[in-house]
């Protein structure tokens, strides 16, 4: 892979703005992510985080700015490129395909693979992290719990063996039992070596596990650090923490 | 929580199915000149040859709609453009339409006057030549218009399918160019050709004009190399991307689905066995009349996917061959037998629509998922009302 040719960030984001017809939902966020880093955008609803993530991942093109990844530029690409070069995204609300059985959307997770071994192997690595997939592997998806949904979208992402995992609020409607194990698991996802871009409203559980993280309001970036000092720092401890 | 099993796993009933409903609609399919011809008055009144070779056209064009609206869940109601394309592809390329060509090239053709102008391709050869055609015209008409989504797709697409006849119905004089003769349509087109059957002793140069027979036997081959392609297709990777972007086009496109290619090839693949289905007809009619080109047709082929069943191969066939049986002969012998026997005069055939929609109606009340629905939908309604469960519970 021509990973290691690259240097500096992984990830870059710089100064885009992406519109939904004539409304700003971004304007001019910059982001970096470096290789081995989790990375978490937090903010309330309507801060622009899973738009940001949607024009990383193509599927919306920024009006302004550019995003490259590993040096390349990826704005405006269109989706299914952006995927081939390494990025998969576990999409806001999970999408999981709800008339497929488990392993079928994990067939569709390795759409772009032709190594067998490769994704029979991964197919063993992603059950291993959730064993309840295992279990109800020629279930159809859409009779799934919400959380064993969520474990599927994120396996499924992993199917793709990107070098950037985007996870947009994996903890979205999920029991406090369920949010705890979604996050060992992307704890575990880390160790492995994977980039993981993670958007969330729950701060608290992202800004535990993140190395980094930004704070995005009304379309802009309103803070960034490391997520330790952000955890501590009393606006956003006031904002999204709860005091 | 209630388990769903995918239906029939690996079970030898299954095996046995795979094997078996093949087998039945090959056998039945092949016997049905054979049985037709030989039982007698009956059958002619009601299973006419002619009607026959009719349910085979249907066939071809319901598949290929099928590939559009089941697999990829594209919802064309402009699908006689590619009827349209196929049929006067083989107008052109099969008749002395283009007289200009003088002395005319004849290719293998059957035509009876071997020295006619225009352009004289064996049908075998026209074939091919009239599905890449409606290809091509599917890829052109896909492009600008699938980027749109369910009912802008719909509307858009009817619109071709209106805009293309009315084209040819006044393409007689296109800066002096006559490309479709007007509502006088292109004719006579040269018989079907078999020569290249011949050394099995069955084939002629050319079939005879009431010979149905082998007509029959034509459209049933292509139909055959057709739901072979079909469920090929189905199982490839083509047909997984086509079911991704049928049921979630953006986590489809998340997964490294190339849309508009994959969309684009539903179209093409489709409007392939339109423009075979098309250049059949053409042949098999001896001519091609634009006023054969109306929505109606659309909306007849689209309810034969919807009847037999979205996405199953075997539904599809059943739906085109049923509602064609209906339409062309079905709903003139049943009105004969009521006012025969009641001393009526009722004209059933002017109620088709009426019974058509109510078929539908009640097809989607009670059967909503066709007459044969394809395996993956079987439990679709069950499925939905549990995701629709799971979905207010939000948590598990």
């Amino acid at each position: 892979m021509a990973t290691n040719a690259h240097t500096g960030p992984m990830l870059k984001v710089e100064n885009i703005h992406v519109y939904y017809g004539n409304i700003a939902a971004v304007k001019g966020i910059s982001i970096e992510v470096n290789a081995g880093e989790i990375v978490t955008m937090i903010g309330s609803n309507g801060a622009g985080k899973s738009t940001t993530m949607r024009a990383i991942s193509g599927l919306i093109a920024p009006r302004r700015g550019v995003i490259e990844f590993e040096g390349r530029k990826i704005s405006g690409m269109p989706g299914h490129e952006v995927t081939a070069l390494g990025i998969s995204q576990s999409p806001e609300g999970r999408r999981i395909f709800g008339r497929m059985t488990v392993d079928e959307n994990l067939d569709l997770g390795a759409f772009l693979r032709n190594d067998k071994d490769g994704i029979a192997e991964d197919r063993e690595y992603v059950y291993g992290l959730f064993p309840r997939l295992k279990e109800r592997i020629h279930q159809k998806a859409g009779t799934l719990s919400g959380g064993e949904q969520q474990m599927l979208a994120v396996a499924r992402a992993l199917m793709g063996r990107p070098r950037l995992l985007m996870l947009d609020e994996p903890s979205m409607g999920l029991a406090p039992m369920l949010v705890e194990l979604i996050f060992n698991t992307i704890r575990q996802i880390r160790e492995q070596g994977m980039t993981i871009l993670l958007v969330e409203q729950n701060a608290l559980a992202a800004l535990d596990i993140a190395d980094r993280a930004y704070v995005l309001e009304s379309g802009v970036v309103k803070q960034q650090g490391s997520a330790k000092d952000l955890a501590a720092s009393d606006d956003v401890r006031k904002a999204y923490l709860g005091g | 929580m209630a388990v769903v099993t995918t239906p029939g796993t690996g079970t030898g009933a299954r095996r046995l199915r795979r094997v078996a409903v093949p087998a039945l609609f090959l056998i039945g399919g092949l016997s049905v000149p054979t049985v037709v011809t030989n039982v007698g008055a009956f059958e002619d009144r009601w299973f006419p040859l002619t009607t026959m070779v009719l349910c085979g056209i249907f066939v071809m064009f319901t598949l290929g709609l099928n590939i559009v609206v089941g697999y990829a869940g594209l919802l064309d109601l402009g699908y006689v453009a590619f009827f349209l394309f196929g049929a006067y592809t083989a107008g052109w390329l099969m008749s002395s339409f283009f007289f200009q060509i003088d002395p005319g090239i004849h290719i293998f053709d059957a035509a009876i006057n071997p020295d006619s102008p225009g352009i004289n391709l064996s049908f075998w050869i026209v074939v091919p030549i009239a599905a890449v055609v409606a290809a091509i015209a599917g890829v052109i008409i896909g492009a600008p218009t699938l980027r749109l989504k369910s009912d802008y797709l719909a509307l858009v697409t009817l619109g071709f399918g209106e805009i293309l006849p009315q084209a040819f119905r006044n393409g007689e004089s296109i800066k002096g160019f006559n490309l479709s003769n007007g509502t006088k349509g292109i004719g006579p087109t040269n018989p079907l050709d078999m020569g290249w059957l011949s050394w099995t002793g069955v084939g002629k140069d050319a079939i005879n004009v009431f010979d149905y027979k082998t007509r029959y036997y034509v459209i049933f081959a292509l139909c055959v190399i057709f739901i072979l392609i079909s469920l090929r297709l189905r199982d490839g990777k083509l047909g997984r991307a086509w079911l991704a972007i049928r049921e979630d086009e953006l986590a489809a496109s998340l997964m490294g689905v190339p849309l508009m290619r994959t969309k684009l090839w539903a179209y093409g693949v489709g409007a392939a066995a339109g423009g075979i289905g098309g250049a059949f007809y053409c042949v098999s009619l001896g001519g091609v009349q634009v006023d054969t080109f109306n929505f109606q047709f659309s909306v007849i082929v689209l309810c034969m996917v919807i009847l037999g069943g979205m996405a199953n191969v075997y539904g599809c066939i059943l739906g085109a061959v049923i509602l064609t049986w209906v339409n062309y002969t079905g709903m003139k012998e049943i009105g004969n037998s009521v006012n025969n026997t009641f001393g009526t005069e009722i004209s059933v055939p002017k109620y088709q629509f009426l019974i058509f929609g109510i078929v539908l109606v009640l097809m989607m009340l009670f059967r909503r998922d066709g007459m044969l629905p394809a395996a993956r939908q079987k439990h679709s309604r069950e499925i939905d009302a549990q995701i629709e469960k799971i979905g207010t519970e939000g948590v598990a």
